[in-house]
């Protein structure tokens, strides 16, 4: 038997995570310690699966198998094609810098009772969630990933409704009660999603028998499962149903701005940087990989919705007041653009989704926290509270640039090189799509311009005055992600050398052959 | 219609000569459980009345719990022997089944009703009165609620040990109910198990007009739906001449050797037979809480003890579903295409209706009692499913549910107000903070409730859907996720308000249990994870008992 360095990369941040909540109230410090040194731990872990995985090699590498429910034909299946390993790096290497922004956010009150341990809870559910997205992009097994996917939200909720954001207006008691609202609206949607996920879960038992993706896709390849075209498309829309949830896709996205609104910074990027990314993750891999013929068939419908959440997603955002809200607008915008980009049924349009799955992470990460440290400053998440920054904080507002610019795609920086593969990949195939689609890109020059423009130039506003810059904690988490932004916007190789194949692999599934570049007929003109 | 044309079994019995009366023939060891707990019940009232006041707890406790371990032990020897699988057989005369089905639902009563006699037998919750221990059970049920003759029993420290008794009977009445092979042991074994609840209902020691209340309604209502029980039996009876489940059977499928005159005049009257088949089916949907015959659940978990509503919510839910399993399975299976649709119905509108009426709830007894029906909703569309991987199904997730159930319940007891139990939800708010490991807990079991993935609910749900799903029934897998749905809001409520309000200042206390208590919970938790994590080896076991004997 090899080493099941895959189980590691999870096992180790769950490990983490009950050992951080077994930390003594007294210790907090600690606590936070430990989780960042398993987070870092995570990293290096990923790291090797990153090296090991060979890009030109087999589909599903670093495979496991385990009897796990044998009476439900459900097997302990792990393995990751490139896809799954640039979103396992990606999410093993935010989850130090999220710990890291979050060092003070879950510090008790004074008038806590003593036996409230909200630092040490805070910081194992963020482990918690990062060994269940890492086992979720490894499984194979279709009832394991379904597992993993719901189970993630319960973490996820104490998260969002246990830890809000101490920077809000009004009474605690109105705090409270929004926070929670977003916590149960979060959950709400995610668990009907998911519910009806698992009545197309149940459904493919009962057609295919079993849940093995590899198998699943091998019998239906060589004609040995045959569905029919209802039974296909009712299964494909139950899937797709809660991963559109999860993504989110207008019309499904109202959970997402409540959710990273009340959330603490940190947790706001763990939602929309990670967890997300399982939705759309499996849109690629469940989707495509089981139900193609149902795909192709709904490819119109989505494209359509997709174009939507990219134009609406951008256009709330330039009307947002809330700086939050805003980048959660942004968010929805930018899953219309991987959905776009999965949807496209292109190889470009496919590694960009997947560059754009990851390059968003960080772009939003760099964004997300340097608001986030903002924001604690001065106790207020409304934009017109704000003015003047960069004389006051000149290091601050120049991170919060970089990440702006890095979300409006700026050329040099990794977000571009996706957009662009994305826009490039859809035109192909759809030209007025991606005709549509390129409005999303002026819309975000607007909100990300306007939003810099507003909150750090102009005359420095009295309570912005006394802000402190960067400390060197938040420094080292800012620069490092800026870091990355400029190495994979000026050399995505790495990257795309893993995420190719994959594609290809997925283009296959669907068998989907790009389309051929079309001259304009130069001689029937003559 | 002539005097030969009657069913006639007193009738022949009192013609035929005396020494032709076969002596019955008692198998004791495949009965060797149900005996034991008999036994000991008997013993137990003998406890009751010699052995001093001082002494009664103590002896009382240990008794029970040797017994239910003793008949659990027989249980397993005898699964172990093949009693369960190739040696499965019908034992005393034709009466009682010892057969995969039975012996694992005996087995998970015998489990579920350990862990509830420990929460009959705590003593730590409430403060001590006037220096003697206090449980969950008045000091004297007889005495009118505040008068003196009340005070003076709390006074001299009076217990009701007769709740050992009376739960003892009561379980040898559900090992006996889902075994039953015949109609008249269903219903004898249906009145056995009924009227010690229905006395344990009602002898709270605070609220006492309330615990009275829910025992009252419960007896009319459990007298009720006896009634119809009987008087479809009876139906029944006169449709194929025999109480014998296997007689009915192949006088329904047509498959009689010798046909009497009598027979012959009545086995054609479907109107008997469907008639009869609906009563005894309302009378079994009312042990199990499907709506429509539900209403009793609410007043009656709200107002009874709350260890005996935990212990009367997982046992009688197992003890009636076993019934109805080996009813519709071995009794009916000629008649599926008749009952499938009425369960279909009844199925869908337990599950809406559990779901929906529980959102409005403020009492978390209620809540429950609610959630339980909802859950007796997912269960049906398990039996619904007709075929074996249906009945392994439900096998399990009934050992699932009264695990998480009894546990839920224990975790009641603990949080105390001045005014006992605070089971309003109000108080419930911000108990995260003040305790965190008792919320955590609860959450826990509410999430199983939940069916969320990694608990035990989770497995149990699955199983059950994908069997309704095989026997062609995706419309309820849909109504069931639907409602799941609808329930997950209002377990979720729960622990929104435990673990993200603020505590109150008059909040309540949540009391340091005893060793009994702490195992009845940690044995809730334990069962709700391992069966979430690892189900594979109950799920075997559970697919070896599905085997009914006919």
């Amino acid at each position: 038997m090899s080493f099941p360095l895959l189980t590691l990369t999870a096992a180790v941040p769950a490990a983490g995570a009950i050992l951080t909540a077994a930390v003594p109230a007294a210790r907090r410090t600690a606590a936070k310690w430990l989780a960042l040194l398993v987070s870092l731990a995570t990293l290096v872990l990923a790291a090797v699966v990153f090296v090991r995985f060979e890009p030109g090699g087999e589909r599903y590498q670093l495979t496991e198998s385990h009897s796990w429910i044998k009476d439900f034909g459900v097997r302990y299946e792990l393995g990751v094609d490139g896809i799954g390993v640039a979103l396992i790096a990606l999410t093993a290497l935010l989850i130090p810098f999220i710990i890291l922004a979050g060092w003070h956010d879950a510090d008790p009150l004074e008038t806590s009772s003593k036996r409230w341990r909200p630092t040490q809870g805070f910081f194992a559910l963020i482990l918690m969630v990062e060994a269940m997205v890492i086992l979720s992009f490894e499984a194979t097994d279709v009832f394991l990933f379904y597992v993993l996917f719901e189970a993630m939200l319960i973490p996820m909720y104490f998260l969002i409704g246990g830890f809000g954001d101490r920077a809000h207006s009004g009474s605690d008691e109105n705090a409270a009660a929004q926070r929670s609202y977003a916590a149960v609206k979060f959950l709400l949607y995610n668990l009907v999603g998911g519910l009806i996920m698992l009545a197309a879960v149940i459904g493919l038992y009962v057609v295919a028998g079993n849940f093995s993706l590899t198998e699943i896709a091998e019998a239906r390849a060589n004609g040995s499962l045959e569905m029919a075209t209802n039974t296909e498309r009712l299964l494909f829309l139950g899937f797709f149903f809660a991963f559109a949830v999860k993504a989110p896709l207008w019309p499904l996205h109202t959970w997402l701005p409540n959710a990273m609104g009340e959330a603490t910074a940190p947790v706001a990027v763990l939602i929309t940087a990670v967890v997300d990314k399982v939705g759309t993750f499996a849109m690629l891999r469940f989707c495509l990989g089981l139900f193609p013929e149902a795909s192709k068939w709904a490819t119109p419908a989505i494209i359509v919705l997709a174009l939507i959440s990219i134009v609406y997603g951008a256009l709330l955002a330039v009307g947002q007041r809330d700086i939050k809200r805003l980048v959660a607008y942004a968010s929805i915008s930018h899953f219309g653009f991987i959905i776009l980009g999965i949807f496209a049924m292109t190889t470009q349009g496919q590694s960009g989704a997947t560059l754009y799955m990851v390059n968003h992470g960080i772009s939003t990460a760099a964004l997300m926290l340097v608001a986030g440290f903002l924001i604690s400053r001065r106790g207020s998440r409304l934009i017109a509270d704000y003015g003047g920054v960069q004389k006051v904080a000149p290091v601050l507002a120049g991170t919060f640039l970089i990440g702006g610019l890095a979300t409006l795609s700026l050329p040099g920086l990794a977000p571009f090189v996706s957009e662009f593969l994305v826009l490039v990949g859809t035109y192909s195939r759809y030209p007025v799509a991606g005709i549509i689609a390129t409005t999303g890109i002026v819309l975000a020059a607007l909100y990300v311009l306007v939003l810099y423009q507003r909150t750090m130039t102009g005359p420095v506003k009295e309570e912005v005055r006394t802000l402190p810059d960067l400390r060197a904690r938040e420094l080292a988490v800012v620069v490092p992600l800026i870091a990355v932004l400029i190495f994979l916007g000026v050399f995505p190789k790495p990257l795309t050398d893993v995420v190719n194949p994959a594609v290809q692999h997925t283009m296959s599934d669907v068998q989907q052959k790009d389309p051929q570049p079309t001259v304009p007929n130069v001689e029937a003109a003559q | 219609m002539s005097a030969t044309a009657v069913h006639s079994l007193w009738t022949t019995a009192a013609v035929e000569p005396l020494n032709k009366i076969p002596a019955p023939h008692i198998e004791y060891t495949q009965l060797s459980p149900v005996l034991i707990v008999i036994g000991a019940a008997i013993i137990s009232v003998l406890v009751e009345a010699f052995v001093p006041r001082k002494g009664r707890y103590v002896a009382q406790v240990f008794l029970s719990v040797l017994a239910l371990a003793a008949a659990f032990a027989a249980v397993v020897a005898l699964a172990a022997g093949g009693y369960g699988t190739t040696k499965a057989q019908i034992a005393a005369m034709g009466a009682i089944a010892v057969d995969g089905p039975a012996l694992f639902l005996q087995g998970t009563i015998l489990l579920a009703s350990i862990v509830a006699i420990f929460t009959f037998a705590e003593r730590r919750l409430d403060p001590a009165d006037h220096g003697h221990k206090v449980d969950s059970f008045a000091a004297e049920a007889a005495a009118v609620p505040g008068s003196e003759q009340e005070r003076a029993a709390v006074k001299a420290g009076f217990t009701t040990t007769e709740v050992f008794p009376l739960a003892l009977f009561a379980i040898a009445g559900m090992l006996v109910f889902p075994a039953a092979n015949d109609l008249l042991t269903l219903f004898v074994a249906l009145e056995v198990f009924s009227l010690p609840l229905y006395l344990l209902c009602a002898v709270a020691r605070r609220k006492r007009l309330m615990s009275q209340e829910a025992a009252v309604k419960y007896f009319l209502l459990g007298a009720f739906s006896s009634a119809f029980l009987l008087f479809g039996i009876a139906l029944l009876y006169g449709y194929a001449g025999s109480v014998s489940y296997a007689t009915i059977a192949r006088v329904v499928d047509g498959a009689v050797v010798s046909v009497d005159p009598a027979l012959a005049d009545t086995m054609g009257n479907d109107v008997l037979l469907l008639i009869g088949f609906a009563m005894v089916l309302t009378g079994l949907l009312f042990k199990v809480g499907a709506v429509p015959f539900h209403m009793w659940t609410p007043d009656v978990y709200q107002g009874a003890p709350t260890p005996v509503t935990g212990f009367m919510a997982a046992a009688t839910k197992v003890a009636a579903f076993g019934a109805l399993l080996r009813l519709l399975y071995v009794v009916l299976p000629g008649l599926t295409w008749d009952w499938r649709p009425v369960m279909w119905g009844v199925a869908i509108v337990t599950m809406l209706g559990g779901a929906i009426v529980a959102i409005t709830q403020t009492d978390i007894k209620r809540l429950l009692a609610y959630s339980s029906i909802a859950h007796a909703g997912f269960l049906l569309a398990g039996v619904i499913a007709a075929t074996p991987s249906g009945i392994s199904s439900v096998l399990f997730y009934l050992g699932a549910y009264s695990f998480v159930t009894i546990g839920a319940f224990a975790v009641v007891t603990l949080v105390r107000d001045a005014g006992g139990e605070a089971t309003h939800l109000s108080k419930w708010a911000g108990l995260g903070r003040r305790s965190p490991l008792v919320a955590a807990v609860f959450a826990v079991f509410l999430l199983a409730f939940a069916g969320i993935p990694l608990t035990s609910g989770f497995s149990g749900k699955f199983a059950v859907f994908k069997a309704a799903a095989d026997g062609g029934a995706g419309a309820l897998v849909v109504v069931g996720v639907l409602s799941s749905a609808i329930a997950a809001f209002f377990y979720i409520r729960v622990i929104v308000l435990m673990f993200f309000s603020e505590p109150k200042a008059d909040g309540p206390t949540v009391a340091v249990p005893s060793a009994l208590t702490t195992l009845t919970i940690t044995a809730g938790v334990v069962v709700t994870l391992v069966l979430g994590l690892a189900p594979q080896p109950f799920l075997d076991l559970a697919n070896q008992a599905s085997v009914f004997v006919r």
